[in-house]
């Protein structure tokens, strides 16, 4: 559905992270991660992702865990 | 020299943790302003892009030196944010909140100057001085910011954020620079008009002319022209008048909440005609105006 | 958001100003009866907020069969596609005095100010043709109102004795209905001075504050203001509804007011100022726009979408101009996303329905990629406003 942002999760470096999670879904100020229904997950909300404003800090948050993809380069 | 800010002037952000603010948090830092905290209610201890966040201002003026404020908190808290920052002290104080009723904004206002505060805006986005500092949200992200706004010899004060860029980088891209650009706010009740920061540019010697941008709608270009009539001032200005369409569809609002034409001092062609009057000089296009500005500083 | 004169006038009875007697009627007939009860010289006022209205829309009858006809043709008149919301009629006043008072905003001493005159009329008009009879005194929106004001100002009109005691009543009562209110303007044109020396106020025009309309929803229910009601000088059209309703259901960003003109150039255009020269750079050139937009705030990626959509959809419009001034805190990439995004959504090639990007500024860099990416030029700054007006209007033939 997004047509010019991708956000990849490696969900195993996020469940080892405590609170990665949680700071995931808060940090980012157009909601496009959402508690995963395991424990210290989080989901992509896929109607958000086009919003992305490539402010980093999902991936300050997580380096490894998150990685935002522009699609149009 | 520059117009209120300068190299070492320290602000603060209230609300810096919206999505606005992110955003031109990031960008003032990449400009090489100087950002000492910001402040959201609830989320006192985390960091912005290095900027520690606080609950209130005063835990910010208590430690340090605070010069101003750039507040852009939503429209329901925008006064009371404003008044937190006159009461700490902050004389400098930048509204960008967009829709705050008049009244509101009027009090505002009043309480700043009964405690020796300017306000700028609300509903502008801030000040920048080329290469020195960037007070808020001009500009955009600093590698953009810095192809709009080159140091310069002309000062610019425009009714519309978006139109300050604009004029910007047209007397950028002419050679003539920029001294300082104000982005004075749209809204009918703003804190500092034409009339009052003209006289900052009058005693700032970079600066060798003024442009003006602005629109239907409100005294402040009627009261900048009296201003230019009753005081001699070294400063030639060239104004440019948007919305003239607006001429021919009384009381319809458009662009922002201060723009609509109810009244003959509304116009934009009344305007045209009083500050033509008063020796300003009127530009037709954007594209125009720093020819315009070349000619009356004989450059 | 201009108030009909007769919820205006609820508004002043409420707190107890005198008034004219007066009754709101639907039809001739009623209007008829409503002079008979009266038993007098009437008034008879379509209810009505376009500008340009106020004398088409007040006529005067000395009997029931008078009101009759003249209700009959104020009932036609055009409210800006609308139809008067009734009449008012008012026993006519056999004034010995009359005067008039503005409540409105100074924007050059940023407080509220009240002006009188010892005439009737609109203080601003009265402001040219005798600025030497209009008295004024600025009050504050920080602190209650105080009645001195009130009386410092009927004390410089030169009333004195009980005259000075009703004007102060009157003044300072309606000052604190102004700020009370959130109004914007409120002009009583016609303030008169009876044989017994009372004043009654007999023309009002009152205008609210937009942005305030949200806090004043109880006064605006009391008085039956219908929420969707903004009371444009004309009706809004579908297009100009759904454009509101779109901004209202995302709060990220701003794309209006949208209006709609009758022309073929679709406007995605931002943001207030550049809006406004873009338009007129528009028709300068001799493009007709299709509407009016005025992206600003930095809206959502959704939002943008949904105006291209909104726009590219109208009835007559081929291609759309997306144009803006350098923009700071808008961003371009964002902008460019939810127009092609749009685009794409109503099954079309994002370059064939484009007839110009001009929206340098912030994220250039990633709008330029993004529009590369689909085929679509981009122009950076080194195109004026003016020019990037010229090639879509000599674009769209």
């Amino acid at each position: 559905m997004a047509m010019f942002i991708r956000v990849d999760i490696d969900g195993s470096v996020v469940e080892k992270s405590p609170g990665l999670a949680a700071k995931l879904v808060e940090a980012c100020p157009v909601k496009i991660f959402k508690p995963g229904s395991a424990p210290n997950s989080v989901e992509v909300v896929e109607a958000n992702v086009d919003e992305c404003t490539l402010c980093d800090l999902c991936m300050q948050a997580s380096p490894k865990g998150v990685r935002v993809v522009k699609l149009y380069e | 020299m520059a117009v209120i800010v300068h190299e070492d002037f320290q602000f603060i952000v209230q609300g810096i943790t919206g999505r606005e603010a992110l955003n031109f948090t990031r960008e003032c830092l990449q400009y090489g302003s100087k950002i000492i905290g910001g402040v959201t209610p609830g989320k006192g201890g985390r960091e912005v892009y290095g900027v520690p966040v606080y609950d209130t201002v005063r835990e910010i003026t208590a430690k340090q030196r605070v010069d101003g404020t750039v507040i852009t908190v939503p429209l329901a808290f925008a006064p009371d944010a404003a008044y937190e920052a006159i009461d700490a002290g902050i004389k400098e104080v930048i509204i960008i909140t967009e829709g705050i009723p008049r009244k509101d904004a009027s009090a505002v206002v009043e309480y700043a100057e009964l405690h020796g505060a300017r306000v700028i805006g609300p509903n502008c986005l801030g000040i920048i001085v080329p290469d020195v500092c960037r007070f808020g949200s001009l500009g955009g992200p600093a590698v953009d910011c810095r192809k709009a706004f080159k140091p310069g010899v002309v000062g610019v004060m425009s009714r519309s954020g978006g139109m300050t860029t604009e004029i910007c980088n047209a007397l950028t891209l002419s050679g003539l620079g920029v001294s300082t650009a104000i982005s004075i706010g749209g809204d009918p009740v703003i804190g500092s008009t034409y009339a009052d920061l003209i006289p900052l540019f009058e005693a700032d010697e970079d600066t060798k002319a003024v442009v003006v941008y602005s629109e239907p709608g409100g005294t402040a270009e009627a009261e900048l022209a009296r201003w230019t009539q009753e005081h001699k001032s070294r400063l030639p200005i060239v104004a440019f008048v948007a919305g003239r369409f607006m001429d021919e569809m009384p009381g319809m609002s458009f662009g922002h909440a201060g723009t609509v034409v109810n009244k003959k001092v509304d116009s934009p062609a009344d305007k045209m005609r009083r500050m033509r009057e008063a020796g300003i000089s009127v530009a037709e296009e954007i594209g125009d105006i720093p020819d315009l500005v070349r000619e009356r500083i004989g450059n | 958001m201009r108030f009909y004169e007769f919820e205006a006038k609820q508004l002043l009875e409420k707190h107890r100003m005198p008034l004219v007697e007066s009754r709101l009627v639907q039809t001739a007939e009623q209007a008829a009866k409503a002079a008979s009860d009266i038993d007098g010289p009437v008034i008879l006022k379509a209810q009505a907020i376009a500008p340009g209205l106020a004398a088409a829309s007040v006529r005067e009858a000395s009997d029931a069969e008078g009101a009759r006809t003249a209700a009959a043709a104020l009932l036609g008149v055009d409210d800006g596609g609308r139809k008067p919301k009734g009449i008012l009629v008012e026993a006519r006043p056999a004034g010995e005095a009359v005067y008039s008072l503005s409540f409105t905003y100074d924007g050059t001493s940023k407080r509220p100010v009240v002006a009188a005159a010892d005439m009737a009329g609109k203080i601003d008009d009265l402001g040219d043709s005798h600025p030497d009879r209009i008295v004024r005194r600025h009050f504050s929106a920080l602190y209650p109102f105080s009645d001195y004001i009130a009386k410092e100002l009927a004390r410089s009109l030169d009333l004195g004795g009980n005259d000075l005691k009703r004007m102060t009543r009157i003044v300072a009562g309606l000052a604190r209905l102004f700020l009370k209110y959130d109004l914007a303007d409120l002009d009583i044109t016609s303030l008169v001075k009876l044989g017994d020396g009372k004043f009654v106020v007999l023309d009002v025009e009152a205008d609210l504050e937009i942005e305030a309309r949200n806090r004043q929803r109880p006064m605006l229910d009391e008085l039956g203001f219908a929420k969707e009601d903004l009371r444009q000088v004309r009706e809004p059209t579908a297009f100009e509804l759904e454009g509101a309703k779109i901004d209202e259901e995302d709060i990220r960003g701003i794309i209006s007011p949208i209006a709609e003109f009758d022309g073929n150039i679709g406007l995605v255009i931002g943001a207030g100022g550049g809006s406004l020269t873009l338009t007129d750079a528009v028709r300068k050139h001799g493009g007709r726009p299709a509407n009016y937009a005025a992206i600003g705030g930095n809206p959502s990626v959704d939002k943008a979408r949904r105006l291209t959509k909104l726009v590219l959809s109208k009835p007559g419009v081929e291609k759309i101009a997306v144009m803006s001034n350098v923009v700071s805190n808008t961003r371009a990439d964002l902008v460019a996303r939810g127009v092609i995004k749009g685009i794409t959504e109503l099954g079309f090639e994002p370059a064939d329905k484009i007839l110009i990007f001009r929206v340098p500024g912030a994220w250039e860099a990633d709008a330029a990629k993004i529009l590369e990416k689909y085929g679509i030029e981009y122009c950076d700054r080194t195109v004026s406003i003016s020019e990037a007006a010229r090639r879509a209007v000599e674009k769209v033939g």
